[in-house]
């Protein structure tokens, strides 16, 4: 067995060291009744590399990578080019191979980079202070709102209509056991968003208005009059950001009086991996670190002065404060995080900024030629790199016709929302700088004939 | 007398101590490296871009400072435009909201960037440097036939919300590897989607809580060893129960009677990790199971440990109803310095209905994903979604790999080695260091220690930081609470024995220094990239981001 070093001389040594007859003499403590005495016999052998490769690369082999195929969908998770330096450093063992920095005089690098993660986090979306990650977007905002009602001692949180349908599941799920209340809505397929209604929902039991920007539909709003209503109230503003490279183009939330800032961070840097892992970012206000959820890497100096980084205010963590803690949360997506941070080292500001433009630029000229596939109409005014299409009938086999015609053509509405008749018509369509204008006129085309 | 002995030293002339300060402040393989927000070139930037449609230069006019020209844009088209212009402001469809400030972030070229992390991976220790031993964590070997698995287009680059017949090999990948899991365990089902092991272990109160309330006994209580993992305690009171303890005895394991005394109405669930936190079988396991589901409550396990009984024990077979599993520990995907990770949880047919969405299931030739949609006529009773989309698949397919490329005799050899090698090191260090529950029999995959007997004024964190100057990364510390300077040591399978006889070496040297009163052991340690730490100052004026210095002294 590749992976195990001990010979049978070994073995044979050290059980005489122990003083235990075998192997399976260690396991005495285990009650007769329950002890296996020999291997699982539904299970196969060991085998080799090259076997377990043949298997897997064929089982890989019946996808229809994204990268084979013209490629729209989005709602979520995004494909980006991500330079090939990222994944070279991030498989470093020194990175891939080592754990919590539990032991800071010899974890430093993980805790620089995370150190850099959270700034570059903060920064992006306008807040003081970032934590070194969180599962995915949706968990991220749902501890979120678990923040806001310990914040404000107040349990009832109002979602966007335009909040991942996704992330409202999560919500829900939660909300069920800890016994906040979620005021939530199907979004309408129009251009507008729905901040006036959220305004009016405002009142003096809400803990917190959460938003997605830009939304599901792909719309993007102003959110600096809701963030408002919501301070006048005492409330918070959660905004949700799961695509974060529109922020290299767009007003960030924090900027706009966002209190809290979460959101899905795959985008830059981790790749589609069909939705996991990715990494959930969260940042705040200063004036809130105390109740934030999560590891923290703060600055300070070692015994001879010299600057270091160490995991700092876990007394919010469950190994110190237990069934007191922010979050359960231990393990987190570092990795992830450290892929998103040397892919933003590598964009930096310009970069970003470039990528962004690259991403509206072609999402507009996409969403000008699809409008004029007979019968389609785009639904939004304003959008950064994913709009909505209004299809002359249901979406979900418009999409399936298209994918059995090897084109990735968008998310259907049906999909996130099934049984809501008044979504089943729209599309949703991501365009990145991975999309190229063949890839758009071949969108076109097999829209063209899906709906022929 | 050689002869190129004069005036060529072949030692060093003192330990370094009086070495002078390089002008760098690097010791030569040891290179301080700043921030990338301190670097001097850090407005630059490592990505060129393809050529925006309709500029025919290959530049993209910034919107932000009115169409200023890249000085890397004219390399030259790799595909030539056709669609319209990019957007100029006023032009764009962005609602008004175009950025109006910069936002801070500094960019390097490639080399730049390069340099920069792999200077930092070393001042970082790793299993691929050497012995890991971080009790409870499982620092074992990562294979890369997992990491180049995981990388297959296939698995890699593919969207989540594809239509479910272009990912039927994703779908087959995650029904194949549950299967596995179902199988290893001798359970009835499991939940794929929890993204690491305290989510599983919400998964599993959850679905627990959720069989509760459809019996009309939702219940109020959750019982949780001293000893558990912090996460526990954690996720009970998350779920919304009111969390007691339960008393150890003196032989480390769950007391039994004192649990039976305990039980009643008002308990839903007892969290128990078997083998549990101190190392430990809890032989009472089947009488545990029993005693509280005829008390009406139901049994969680904390499966943080299984790569201890992985092919030897099925917690099937122990009465369990919901036990989470450590991708990341027993399959060993990589721990990549605090995550990700995946937590399974299996379940037992009590709690099957209330498993969470999504999950794959096999419908004839096809797979198929049981969402909300569908979940309806065999699904109802489901507690709901706990994240967006299904899970962690870059950890299934290299769980996946570890599973197929170990097998069953192989898996079974796992725990088998895993085990010996603690026993290995608990007798052989137990003459050194106090092993409180030594007596009582072997071990499992962890071996724990005590500071009993370390001289005044020395402790646990003394020898841990001794550890490091001999080469190793410490075990964990201070956990579990339950022993006093607790020292649990957790080998892992995949060391030698020569690691391993040369780890217990520098443990005896360590021990008998804190045992004899070696002060020095205070300063340990010296040889790592950085001195001790001062947590208190980090915590007690936080800094957790970076500002340019000036900004921060006025915040002084």
């Amino acid at each position: 067995m590749r992976y195990l070093p001990l010979a049978d001389a070994d073995r044979s040594e050290m059980l005489r060291t122990i003083g235990a007859s075998s192997v399976d003499d260690l396991f005495r403590d285990v009650p007769e009744a329950a002890r296996l005495t020999g291997q699982i016999r539904e299970l196969p052998d060991h085998a080799s590399e090259m076997a377990v490769e043949r298997k897997l690369s064929a089982m890989a082999r019946r996808n229809l990578a994204a990268g084979d195929a013209p490629f729209f969908l989005g709602c979520g998770a995004y494909r980006h080019h991500i330079p090939a330096s990222v994944d070279h450093l991030i498989q470093r063992g020194e990175f891939l191979t080592s754990y919590t920095p539990y032991q800071p005089e010899i974890a430093q690098g993980t805790l620089q980079a995370l150190f850099e993660f959270q700034t570059q986090v903060a920064r992006l979306y306008g807040c003081d202070v970032a934590n070194a990650s969180m599962y995915d977007g949706s968990t991220a905002c749902w501890e979120a709102i678990g923040m806001a009602r310990r914040i404000t001692r107040r349990s009832k949180a109002i979602l966007s209509a335009g909040l991942h349908p996704h992330y409202v599941s999560v919500a829900k799920t939660m909300a069920r056991f800890t016994g906040d209340t979620l005021a939530t809505e199907l979004p309408e397929l129009a251009a507008g968003t729905d901040i006036q209604r959220l305004i009016e929902g405002i009142d003096q039991e809400t803990s917190c208005v959460v938003v997605q920007y830009p939304d599901i539909l792909g719309r993007i709003a102003d959110l600096s009059d809701l963030a408002e209503r919501c301070h006048a109230a005492g409330a918070l503003l959660v905004a949700v950001v799961t695509e974060p490279v529109a922020l290299g183009l767009i007003r960030s939330p924090g900027e706009m009086g966002a209190d809290i800032v979460v959101g899905e961070g795959q985008s830059i840097g981790v790749g589609l991996n069909f939705g996991g892992p990715y990494v959930g970012l969260f940042a705040t206000r200063d004036k809130y670190v105390r109740q934030m959820p999560g590891r923290l890497a703060g600055e300070t100096v070692d015994a001879e002065g010299k600057r270091g980084f160490v995991l700092t205010l876990s007394t919010r963590e469950q190994h110190i404060r237990r069934e007191k803690a922010t979050s359960n949360i231990c393990t987190n997506s570092g990795l992830c995080a450290l892929a998103f941070t040397i892919h933003m080292t590598l964009l930096g500001e310009k970069g970003l900024r470039r990528l962004a433009e690259i991403n509206h630029a072609r999402a507009c000229a996409a969403a000008e030629r699809l409008a004029r596939v007979p019968g389609v109409a785009l639904v939004n005014d304003g959008f950064f790199n994913e709009f909505t299409l209004r299809l002359p009938r249901e979406a979900r086999p418009v999409v399936r016709a298209m994918a059995e015609k090897g084109v990735l053509g968008g998310v259907s509405l049906g999909r996130l929302y099934p049984g809501a008749e008044a979504l089943e018509n729209g599309l949703v369509v991501a365009v990145t700088e991975t999309g190229t204008d063949e890839d758009v006129e071949a969108l076109a085309a097999a829209l063209e004939e899906a709906l022929a | 007398m050689s002869m190129n002995r004069e005036g060529r030293p072949t030692r060093p002339e003192g330990a370094g101590e009086g070495a002078p300060p390089t002008f760098t402040g690097n010791r030569a393989l040891m290179l301080e490296e700043p921030l990338i927000f301190e670097m001097d070139e850090a407005d630059g930037c490592g990505v060129d871009f393809d050529i925006l449609p309709g500029t025919g230069r290959g530049t993209a006019r910034s919107a932000v400072e009115g169409g200023e020209r890249s000085e890397r844009g004219d390399a030259g088209p790799l595909h030539q435009p056709s669609a319209g212009p990019p957007p100029r402001s006023g032009e764009d469809k962005l609602a008004d909201l175009l950025r109006n400030r910069p936002i801070g972030l500094p960019g390097l070229s490639e080399p730049q960037t390069v340099r920069h992390y792999t200077r930092l991976s070393r001042q970082n220790y790793a299993i691929d440097l050497g012995l890991f031993p971080l009790g409870s964590c499982t620092m074992k070997h990562n294979p890369r036939l997992c990491e180049r698995m995981a990388r297959l287009p296939g698995f890699a680059d593919i969207h989540p919300l594809q239509p479910v017949d272009t990912v039927q090999g994703a779908l087959e990948a995650i029904d194949e590897l549950a299967g596995w899991l179902v199988t290893l365990t001798g359970m009835h089902s499991v939940a794929m989607s929890p993204k690491a092991g305290a989510h599983g272990e919400l998964c599993g109160l959850l679905a627990i809580r959720a069989a509760l309330e459809a019996r009309g006994d939702a219940r109020e209580v959750v019982l949780v060893p001293e000893s558990a993992h912090g996460t526990n305690p954690a996720t009970a009171a998350f779920a919304g129960y009111r969390v007691e303890s339960i008393p150890a005895d003196a032989r480390g394991r769950v007391d039994l009677a004192a649990l039976e005394a305990r039980l009643g109405p008002d308990v839903a669930a007892v969290m128990i990790t078997n083998p549990n936190t101190c190392g430990l079988f809890e032989p009472d396991m089947i009488a545990i199971s029993a005693a509280v589901h005829s008390a009406g409550g139901l049994v969680y396990c904390d499966g943080a440990n299984f790569n201890a009984i992985v092919g030897r024990v099925r917690p099937g077979d122990l009465g369990i109803d919901a036990m989470h599993i450590n991708l990341h520990k027993t399959f060993s995907t990589p721990h990549g310095g605090g995550g990700p990770g995946a937590g399974p949880v299996v379940f037992s047919k009590t709690l099957t209905p209330f498993a969470p969405l999504p999950f794959v299931e096999r419908q004839d030739d096809r797979f198929v994903l049981v969402e909300e949609e569908n979940a309806g006529e065999h699904h109802g009773s489901s507690f709901g979604r706990m994240v967006a989309f299904h899970g962690q698949m870059g950890m299934f397919s290299r769980a996946l790999a570890y599973i197929l490329s170990h097998g069953a005799d192989g898996l079974r050899q796992v725990s088998g080695d895993a085990v010996l090698n603690a026993n290995y090191i608990l007798r052989s260090l137990d003459g050194v260091l106090d092993a409180p529950f030594g007596a009582s029999g072997p071990c499992m995959h962890e071996a724990l220690f005590s500071d009993k007997g370390f001289a005044e004024g020395l402790s646990t964190i003394d020898l841990a930081k001794a550890l490091i100057d001999e080469g190793f990364h410490p075990m964990t510390m201070y956990f579990p609470l339950v022993v006093h300077g607790a020292m649990l040591v957790e080998p892992t399978e995949t060391e030698s024995k020569a690691a391993l006889d040369q780890f217990i070496g520098a443990m005896r040297s360590v021990a008998e220094r804190a045992k004899a009163g070696d002060e020095s052991l205070k300063a340990a340690p010296v040889y790592a990239p950085r001195r001790r730490l001062d947590e208190t100052q980090a915590a007690r004026k936080p800094v957790l981001a970076w500002k340019p210095p000036r900004q921060s002294e006025a915040a002084e």
